[in-house]
């Protein structure tokens, strides 16, 4: 494979602990290497440039059932938006939804190699990974959800954590996932009637047990099999005025739990984008409960989270929340999609526009911000949109912006309409607190792929790490605008991605060499399982056991990791 | 000797059952039996064994007879057909799998096709409602779990989906529905009383095309407000009678066919039976799901969804992505002379087109990828035959819930026959070699 | 003597096996190739059960072989299942939704004993030519 020498950059990078620095950085057979290793090189200039290893994404919805369900009967999202293809790159379209082929591409122009679906329901797997296998560049991993599983519930309403576990390695190699998603426990359980569960204790109906004994079991759970990661976590109460006390009830559980890892993270619990869990007040007299929320975070070092920051777009949201989206559509009156799965999860895509004349939209975009910028430790506070919950992920580069830029910040303020109120109701206005790029490399590189136990593939640029690298036209030395924050990370110069150049000067060169990522956790033996998985089958789904495994062909180039979990 | 192979995916309709069990020959080259299948479906796979089969690609000579020719010519008479058009329609895609509309799709996008399936003419119009109004809906087995009140709207699952009734709708015994069919409220409604409608506890014969009428009285007779004596030939009190009992059921589901999607007022009628859903939801559960008919229909909206955002219709002859039913549609685009090459496959447009379309196809440029001989290969200028998927060959079908399961490969395809997908790949480089690219 | 009815289409499990068993043989003539009338009409109309008729519509004809409903009674209201020969008649326009108007097309069924049903192909290659009565 070619090798390539990345000279003369500012280099920032939390994995080498380089903060803007002046430095090579060498690729070859894919990896990267010490410069020294190189021998006939193909040198690319990069004096004056930004440095970085590829953006890794710990949460976003880019396939799979529910997102193509935006997709399709979102006809107006694509309005004016696609676009031909030429050379390599094929048709393109869609803005908050756009399709795979677009996905691929726009993250490897904001300099991203690695995403990760955020939710995978198990009967869909074959679906999720058809998607990802036409996204082209990325290496993805998707998570399958597990929080209103049948089964689960029952296990755990006797805290049966091994066969808990047991369950969960079954599922993530019948669906080749990569972790275990908690969507609203019990509470999408409960919309199979119409019903949610609105806090910790709320019990769901028939199976008689509650969210907490939900998300306490399947932390132990995970931790019992050691997986790359911990258990993700979108708790209950998503999205409503005073449920920041559910969030923290959510956090409380995983107090006293420690990782039981080879894979180098430090929490057991993260939570996705907590924006839409930070709120106190009632009804649209809401505000933020931000510092409350990041005082937990800042001295729990068993979590980590991510922000779900609000771009102020008209986007689709969707999740395996369904009351939610239920609520949402019966808020603003959009048209509503709802998909329940059997004995699994359920889903719901509702469009929505966020607007700076709204006064709520404002607060919620504030509260994003706020949570970004009283983080005390990047390495556990990620930069996401809940892609496209609050807004399309090509918005990083301008989330970028707002966290590097108290101007930029105050901006948004002057052109909000009820911006007096919204200062009211946050705290953003008094923060003077400006991101550096190396804080950025931290929320976007090297902190996501540590929590997803990747940190020995991804997120830095140390020797033997995949030669993920992206070069941006940023000069932190000079002044700049900030505008010119997120015109240079919207636009990476190149992009190397496991060492082929992805990027040249700021076209697709090529479409990669895509890895699908996923979990073989091997478990004990375990018959009890086993017997029960045969019986639900037989009984309640709707697909054959033999019928439900995702087979190799779906994955076109796998990359296994094996987690020995037996005892 | 023979085998048993089990858990084999049944390719007709979109009700797509996976626990069909088939016995083949020691060999793997014959098929013997069928278990578990329906009459339709138990033909389809017993037709691939048929001795008359053909085999090899034909071309329709001056004198009106067919010619056989290689997998080769046919080929290059295809790509050279599809570079050589100026704005092609790429029809069908509904009886193959996934991997093969993924290959047709690139093929699209090379010559500028139009992209069309059957949608087109059996849920297109409610994929045009679901852009209006969204779509609450559920698997299956949501339905066989939980649901008690079943409603079947201009749907006929007996003839239709013959299965349907017995695996997800009517008499499963579930999770949540342990008393099966007598647990269940079964409605029908349909301007014949047909043979699902023997089998339910309310049929509303309503007057053929007066489906939205019914449908918004409904919403009426939900909120408790006052209806004229009748509506769609159906007295009131019975409009209210059903109201009350959709209402009182614990998680209600509406199917739908091609009774509300191909009267007149079309996708409208489908918006109002989807407003109807989402009022249920006010009350108790509902869900309401389109009755898809060929098994992997469903997959090639996904495909295209994903690939260019649009479930059907989609036009690439601009270079990019367009969609506009009523103008990008397959009969809309053959009646007005929109076009001018025609590749079919995976369905069979020849019986299932109106006329008009079909005298449209005739005079055209004009391929059919397909196992059968067709009225479409009646009238098309060459016919591919091409191994049966979901027989001969596997690959990813779309259900009409959208849950997408491989479908098996049971026996061999005659010696020598191409697969969809083969064909495809082959078309796609010949076609990349035509232009240039 | 002739009647107007209401003319429908769609699947019947007969249409289904025959599609699938072979468009070119007989037996999808015998499943298809007919019009399903309700007692009432074939009163009206004065003809037996299996005679051949000639349906027409202002879009097109075709000669079926009357059949009495098996999913009635639905008076004034007629049936051809799916296929070459409902689609000779029904309304083509699509009112720019794509979708043909499949159902609910008016048609007059007038008796046309010495006619013949033509099978699938010879049906549509006939039409194709020009070559249909």
């Amino acid at each position: 494979m070619a090798e390539f020498l990345i000279k003369n950059g500012f280099v920032f990078d939390p994995v080498l602990g380089i903060k803007g620095d002046v430095a090579d950085v060498a690729i070859k057979d894919g990896k990267i290497v010490e410069t020294s290793a190189l021998r006939s090189p193909k040198v690319i200039d990069a004096t004056g440039k930004t440095v970085m290893a590829g953006g890794v994404d710990i949460h976003a919805h880019v396939a799979g059932p529910k997102v193509n369900i935006g997709r399709n009967f979102r006809p107006e999202d694509k309005l004016f938006n696609c676009t031909a293809g030429h050379g390599i790159e094929r048709m393109q379209g869609g803005f908050s939804v756009p399709t795979t082929i677009r996905t691929g591409y726009n993250y490897a122009h904001m300099g991203y190699t690695t995403v990760m679906e955020a939710a995978m329901p198990p009967l869909y797997a074959r679906h999720t990974h058809e998607e990802m296998r036409d996204t082209p560049i990325l290496d993805q991993g998707a998570y399958p959800v597990f929080g209103n599983n049948w089964f689960v519930l029952e296990y755990l309403k006797n805290h049966e954590i091994e066969n808990t576990a047991a369950y969960i390695a079954w599922l993530l190699r019948a669906t080749k996932g990569y972790a275990v998603k908690v969507v609203n426990p019990g509470g999408t359980e409960a919309w199979g009637w119409g019903l949610n569960c609105e806090n910790v204790h709320d019990p769901v109906p028939y199976f008689d047990i509650t969210p907490a004994q939900i998300i306490k079991g399947l932390i132990e759970a995970n931790e019992y099999l050691g997986l790359p990661h911990s258990m993700h976590m979108h708790a209950n109460n998503l999205g409503t005025p005073g449920n920041y006390t559910t969030t923290l009830d959510s956090f409380k559980l995983s107090e006293g739990i420690k990782p039981n890892s080879k894979f180098g993270r430090a929490q057991v619990m993260h939570h996705t984008h907590v924006q839409f869990h930070s709120y106190g007040g009632e009804g649209f007299n809401f505000e933020s409960k931000a510092p409350e929320i990041m005082d937990y975070v800042n001295t729990h070092d068993n979590i980590t989270i991510d922000l779900g920051c609000v771009t102020l777009d008209e986007t689709t949201t969707m999740t395996a929340d369904g009351p939610f989206e239920h609520h949402l559509t019966e808020l603003n009156h959009l048209k509503w999609a709802n998909a329940d799965v059997e004995l699994e999860t359920g889903s719901g895509v509702v469009p929505f526009v966020y607007s700076a004349n709204n006064k709520a939209n404002a607060i919620q975009w504030c509260i994003g911000l706020e949570l970004g910028l009283l983080a005390k430790d990047p390495m556990r506070v990620f930069l996401t949109t809940d892609h496209p919950n609050a807004g399309p992920f090509i918005r990083y580069p301008r989330i970028m912006k707002w966290l590097m830029s108290q101007e930029a910040r105050d901006q948004q303020f002057d052109a909000f309409k009820h911006k007096d109120k919204v200062i009211e109701a946050t705290n953003l206005a008094g923060m003077d607190r400006e991101l550096s790029l190396y804080e950025i490399a931290q929320m976007t590189r090297a902190g996501p792929a540590k929590a997803l136990g990747l940190s020995h593939m991804y997120g830095g640029l140390a020797p033997g790490l995949d030669g993920d690298v992206a070069v941006y036209d940023f000069n932190p030395n000079e002044p700049y605008a900030p505008d010119d924050i997120e015109k240079a990370f919207l636009n990476a110069k190149h992009l190397f991605k496991s060492g082929v150049q992805v990027i040249s000067d700021h076209e697709i060169a090529s479409n990669g060499n895509k890895r699908t990522l996923w979990v073989n956790a091997r478990a004990n033996e375990n018959p009890q399982v086993m017997r029960d998985i045969k019986e639900k089958f037989l009984r309640y789904y709707t697909v054959t056991l033999n019928n439900y495994e995702v087979t190799g062909h779906y994955l076109r180039n796998p990359h296994v990791i094996e987690v020995d979990a037996t005892q | 000797m023979t085998r048993t192979v089990t858990d084999v995916i049944c390719p007709f309709c979109g009700t797509l059952c996976d626990d069909l069990e088939v016995v083949v020959s020691d060999d793997g080259k014959d098929l013997l039996e069928v278990y578990n299948a329906c009459a339709i479906g138990a033909e389809k796979f017993l037709h691939s064994q048929a001795k008359d089969r053909i085999t090899r690609p034909r071309m329709r000579q001056e004198d009106g007879s067919w010619k056989e020719i290689s997998y080769d010519e046919a080929v290059n008479y295809t790509a050279r057909m599809l570079a050589d058009a100026k704005k092609p329609l790429m029809y069908g895609w509904s009886s193959t799998n996934c991997e093969a509309q993924s290959v047709g799709a690139e093929i699209g996008e090379a010559v500028g096709a139009v992209m069309d399936n059957t949608a087109t003419v059996c849920h297109g119009t409610s994929l045009i409602a679901v852009q209006d109004i969204g779509i609450p809906s559920c698997t299956l087995g949501e339905v066989k779990n939980r649901a008690d009140r079943v409603l079947f709207w201009g749907c006929n699952p007996a003839h239709a989906h013959p299965r349907h009734m017995s695996r997800y709708s009517i008499f499963p015994r579930g999770f949540f529905t342990g008393k099966g069919h007598t647990g269940r409220k079964v409605i029908v409604v349909d301007p014949r009383p047909t043979d699902t409608a023997s089998l339910a506890d309310i049929h509303l014969q309503v007057e053929q095309g007066h489906d939205y009428e019914l449908l918004d009285a409904l919403r009426v007779a939900f909120r408790g407000e006052k209806l004229p004596d009748f509506v769609g030939g159906i007295p009131k009190a019975k409009i209210y009678e059903v109201a009350e009992t959709l209402k009182s059921g614990r998680f209600a589901i509406i199917f739908f066919g091609m009774g509300v999607t191909q009267s007149i007022g079309k996708n409208h009628n489908i918006d109002i039976a989807i407003a109807v859903t989402r009022d249920l939801n006010e009350y108790t559960k509902a869900a309401i799901m389109p009755m898809r008919g060929h098994y992997n229909v469903t997959g090639s909206g996904q495909v295209w969804g994903w690939q260019f955002g649009f479930p059907f219709a989609v036009d690439l002859s601009r270079g990019f992505a367009r969609y506009n039913p009523g103008e990008t549609t397959s009969n809309d685009l053959l009646r007005r002379d929109e076009v001018d090459a025609v590749f079919v496959l995976g369905s069979d447009p020849g019986a299932h087109f109106p006329f008009s379309s079909v005298k449209k196809i005739y005079d055209l440029p004009s391929v059919v990828i397909d196992p059968h001989e067709t009225p479409t290969s009646e009238v098309c200028k060459v016919h591919v035959p091409v191994a049966f998927v979901g027989v001969e060959i596997g690959g990813c079908a779309y259900r009409m819930d959208n849950v997408p399961i491989e479908t098996r490969k049971v026996v061999d395809a005659p010696e020598g026959m191409m697969t969809d997908e083969e064909f495809l790949t082959r078309v796609l480089a010949r076609v990349k070699e035509l232009k240039g690219v | 003597m002739a009647i107007r009815v209401n003319l429908i289409t769609g699947r019947t499990i007969q249409q289904g096996v025959a599609m699938e068993a072979g468009e070119e043989k007989p037996a999808y003539t015998t499943a298809c190739g007919i019009i399903e009338l309700d007692p009432a009409d074939f009163k009206e109309l004065g003809a037996f059960r299996n005679t051949n008729v000639r349906v027409t519509s202002n879009h097109g004809s075709v000669v079926v072989k009357a059949v009495e409903a098996t999913q009635g009674p639905h008076p004034g209201v007629a049936y051809i299942p799916m296929g070459p020969w409902a689609n000779m008649v029904v309304n083509p326009n699509t009112y720019s939704t794509g979708m043909p108007t499949f159902k609910g097309t008016s048609v007059q069924v007038e008796v046309a004993k010495s006619e013949p049903v033509l099978g699938s192909l010879e049906l549509v290659r006939k039409g194709c030519r020009g070559e249909l009565s």
